[in-house]
């Protein structure tokens, strides 16, 4: 057939496979793409009408009132991530680095599969336990029982992607310190772990926005709160919970802002997003590979 | 100063595969000594050995007496880690910190061990970098580049920086050149040519004529034995062992 078709023929061919090739390609990434911006968009189309900015500063408001707002889920919110951060974040790197340059043998293994199955629990049976856990024991429901659920619920998250990319450096890299007499710990830290900083950003990002939106676990830890808290020790509102609470309520203006409360949740956590990598990639040196 | 070292009875395995069998070898001080033979016959395995970077292949282990000057690198009170700060080492592939600017590339050695003065620093890395012949060329970007933009012939150089900074008294190459184009190469073995003077030098290599160009001494491997050990032109010359003959003359390997 090639001896028959002229090379004129043949390069016309190749350009039609090509660009239906790309076409199909591009039909895949807008299928893929078209949920979140259908998400988004409605969000923002139900959501907007319900922003003021008394819905930023303001405490929740009995149903009828006007001018209420979710300012203490807000403050709830960031704080629980806050506490979630600080418990997820060591503990999940911890783990990751032990996984990677310390974990070829049956523990490793072991801590894997663990990590996996916590990755798998669902989302209510981790509040649950840590409502056994810290609120019997506290006998009360508290910001610091809705950061500790959150928080383990990180650190399957970032513990695996840790690992993923730190595997992912080089051993090279690894030799060139060891043979410099740099020891094996400080070889970790500041020649593996920074290598790979940026990689392992977006993991606590994933894990981080994964939690932002959790409300099964706050439902009997925090439990929510219709007023400000800043201790520790209080229950805590948390967008999550509000929104929930206000999104089955029978009040129309409550429903109005359940959406005005998802729209602000989901900018505040791409905003965090945001933030974080602005951050993180001033420190980047040009041609850093 | 350059330190003599003395290997003898040096064995080494990887899990039940014996890689170097008996090796016996007094290389000299301040002279470069290369190391040849075919793929595969130990010559890595062997100075990988005398810096004990061998045993941190899971695995790996070596048996034997290597002396670096007065320091028993398989005793007992001998620390691999403190070890490896008198015996440098530049891998077959340039290996910079893609994180570290070049600064901090040829700091890293004296940074991560705790070294904070930065006038000591900042002569280090100079005068590392002009013994690397790579000053000139990088010294506008010390602090903005990573080591990782600069080109292949280039990172090579400041991996030797890098491992002249914590001054050693050994330099260990592993095929320094092999994944360098010939201009590179040909700044390479300058660099070798010179740092002589100074260090004692063991070079890894598949070029015969780069064996024949940079180092006084010779050895030959094969099949994880020291065949032949002797003055390079000897070896190339007039070697002794049927073996060496057969390989330098290209007819295996």
């Amino acid at each position: 057939m090639h001896n028959t078709r002229s090379g004129r023929g043949l390069m016309r061919w190749r350009r039609f496979k090509n660009l239906f090739a790309t076409c199909v390609m591009s039909l895949m990434a807008l299928l893929v793409l078209a949920p979140l911006f259908a998400v988004l968009g409605d969000l923002v189309r139900r959501g907007a009408g319900a922003l003021h900015w008394s819905f930023l500063v303001n405490l929740p408001t009995p149903p009828g009132e006007a001018g209420g707002g979710m300012a203490n889920g807000i403050a709830g919110s960031f704080m629980m991530l806050l506490v979630a951060s600080a418990i997820g974040v060591p503990l999940g790197i911890g783990c990751g680095v032990f996984l990677s340059e310390y974990g070829n043998n049956r523990y490793g293994t072991i801590i894997r599969f663990t990590a996996d199955v916590l990755n798998g629990v669902p989302s209510i049976v981790i509040g649950m336990t840590v409502y056994g856990l810290v609120v019997i024991t506290q006998r009360h429901f508290s910001l610091l029982a809705g950061g500790i659920a959150l928080g383990i619920m990180m650190v399957p998250t970032v513990s695996r992607s840790t690992e993923e990319m730190l595997r992912m450096v080089p051993q090279s890299i690894r030799e060139a310190a060891w043979g410099l007499g740099v020891p094996r710990w400080r070889t970790t830290v500041s020649v593996v772990l920074r290598t790979a900083t940026s990689g392992i950003i977006t993991g606590i990002m994933l894990a981080f926005a994964r939690v932002a939106g959790e409300t099964a676990p706050l439902l009997f830890t925090a439990f929510g709160n219709q007023f400000w808290n800043f201790k520790l020790n209080q229950p805590t509102a948390a967008l999550p919970l509000q929104i929930y609470t206000y999104a089955i309520s029978a009040f129309e203006d409550w429903n109005q802002q359940a959406w005005a409360g998802a729209l602000i949740l989901i900018v505040l956590i791409i905003g965090t997003i945001g933030v974080v990598r602005l951050v993180a990639a001033r420190g980047t040196l040009r041609g850093a590979a | 100063m350059g330190t003599p070292i003395h290997v003898s009875g040096l064995n080494a395995w990887f899990g039940s595969k014996q890689a170097l069998d008996n090796i016996n070898l007094d290389i000299p001080p301040n002279h470069a000594t290369a190391v040849i033979g075919p793929s595969g016959c130990g010559k890595s395995t062997f100075v990988r050995c005398l810096n004990r970077m061998h045993e941190t292949i899971p695995g790996a282990r070596a048996e034997g007496t290597v002396k670096v000057g007065e320091t028993d690198v398989y005793g007992n009170g001998t620390s691999a880690v403190e070890l490896r700060r008198k015996v440098g080492m530049v891998f077959q592939k340039p290996n910079p910190f893609p994180s570290m600017s070049i600064y901090d590339n040829v700091a890293a050695g004296l940074k991560l061990n705790g070294l904070r003065k930065r006038r000591i620093l900042d002569e280090t890395v100079e005068h590392s970098l002009r013994q690397a012949a790579l000053w000139d060329e990088v010294k506008d970007e010390l602090k903005k580049k990573s080591g990782a933009s600069l080109s292949g012939g280039q990172q090579q150089r400041l991996c030797i920086a890098r491992a002249l900074a914590v001054q050693p008294e050994v330099m260990l190459m592993d095929e320094p050149a092999s994944a360098l184009d010939p201009i590179s190469t040909a700044k390479i073995e300058e660099l070798i040519y010179q740092l002589k003077s100074e260090y004692t030098i063991v070079i890894v290599t598949h070029n015969m004529q780069q064996a024949a160009r940079v180092a006084e001494f010779t050895g030959f491997f094969l099949l994880g034995q020291l065949v032949e050990f002797d003055k390079t032109e000897t070896i190339f010359t007039k070697p002794h062992d049927k073996r060496t003959e057969d390989y330098i003359t290209g007819r295996f390997g």
